[in-house]
């Protein structure tokens, strides 16, 4: 369970670029990948926590789920996978080791009052 | 009340950590060093193979490792018993090691007298997955009694690692492991692994597992003469 620290990261950047645009934050966008290791869930209430006693308190994560995209070589194209316990091209079946998406745990904008 | 504007921030939220392990990375290298990260459940026998792992490397090899738990300093006690400087890294309530503990951990450490440092993390399958230590080998150990669906159930934490390590095979027959399913749900979350079987007890594959590590030294080397 490290969401709370991740929440944590996440309430503190906000902070700073909030400071540095001026204002109050509104609500934090986040891109969370399926393969980030984080769930989505355990964040959200984790980042009430961290907001406590803070600017951003009364504040909303907003996360955009991101599915895991392979690239399949025989195929030469990104595939999205329905599952982390395939790593498998859905067309044509191949092994597909390269993962080009699933690993964002990224703020990607903030709104801000 | 203002209307809420939208700014673009695009950052990564381990932003930090990243960074310190970007200034890690970028010391071992100048040193010259090959740093192994060891992540696994508790249990699965990361340190009884860490320590055979230095027992054997150090006639030739100048190795050295951290450990991280919770609490206690046992595992640097036992990993010490092979000779080599170990130091432990209590993280307290924290599930996992951060960048920032293996720097901490280092201050006042030679790197260039090192050849090989080994960070045994945490025991956790879930939280390791997301941080980045400046290693150059991850590995995940999955010990034959844990049951051959744990990369099924854990995919995160196999899929961020380089090499499989199946630990206590000479075990398998009692628990009635089935390696073939095993190794086919390691290949399914990660296509191409490489998987080694050892035994920490009987040393089995534990001198084709110093090998390896041997030769990704010399391919270090080679490529930082180069």
């Amino acid at each position: 369970m490290h969401e709370l620290s991740i929440a944590m990261s996440i309430v503190e950047m906000a902070e700073e670029e909030a400071e540095r645009h001026g204002g109050r934050v509104a609500a934090v966008h986040l891109k969370l990948g399926k393969l980030s290791g984080v769930v989505k869930e355990a964040l959200l209430s984790s980042y009430e926590m961290a907001c406590e006693d803070t600017p951003l308190a009364g504040s909303r994560l907003m996360v955009e789920e991101l599915p895991i995209i392979v690239y399949c070589t025989p195929c030469q194209a990104k595939r999205e996978l329905s599952s982390a316990q395939w790593f498998c091209c859905p067309e044509c079946g191949t092994p597909a080791p390269e993962v080009v998406q699933g690993r964002e745990l990224e703020v990607v904008a903030l709104e801000i009052q | 009340m203002t209307m809420p504007r939208l700014v673009e921030v695009r950052k990564n939220v381990l932003k930090a950590n990243d960074l310190v392990a970007r200034d890690l990375r970028e010391r071992f290298r100048a040193a010259d060093v090959f740093v192994v990260s060891l992540v696994s459940s508790p249990g699965s026998g990361k340190t009884a193979f860490l320590e055979k792992i230095l027992t054997v490397l150090r006639p030739q090899c100048r190795v050295a490792a951290l450990v991280g738990d919770l609490a206690t300093e046992n595992d640097a006690l036992r990993l010490a018993r092979s000779q080599a400087p170990v130091k432990q890294i209590i993280t307290g309530t924290l599930c996992h090691l951060e960048a920032a503990m293996v720097q901490n951990a280092l201050a006042g450490w030679n790197l260039k007298q090192l050849d090989l440092l080994f960070i045994e993390n945490v025991g956790n399958l879930v939280c390791p997955s997301s941080y980045d230590l400046g290693e150059n080998l991850r590995l995940v150990l999955m010990s034959v009694t844990e049951g051959e669906d744990k990369p099924l159930k854990y995919p995160t934490i196999f899929n961020s690692a380089d090499v499989a390590i199946l630990t206590k095979v000479d075990l398998a027959q009692v628990v009635e492991f089935n390696e073939e399913a095993a190794l086919a749900n390691i290949q399914a979350v990660r296509p191409a692994m490489q998987v080694f079987k050892v035994s920490a007890r009987n040393d089995q594959g534990v001198g084709e597992f110093a090998d390896y590590l041997r030769s990704r030294l010399a391919t270090l080397r080679a490529t930082a003469i180069a």
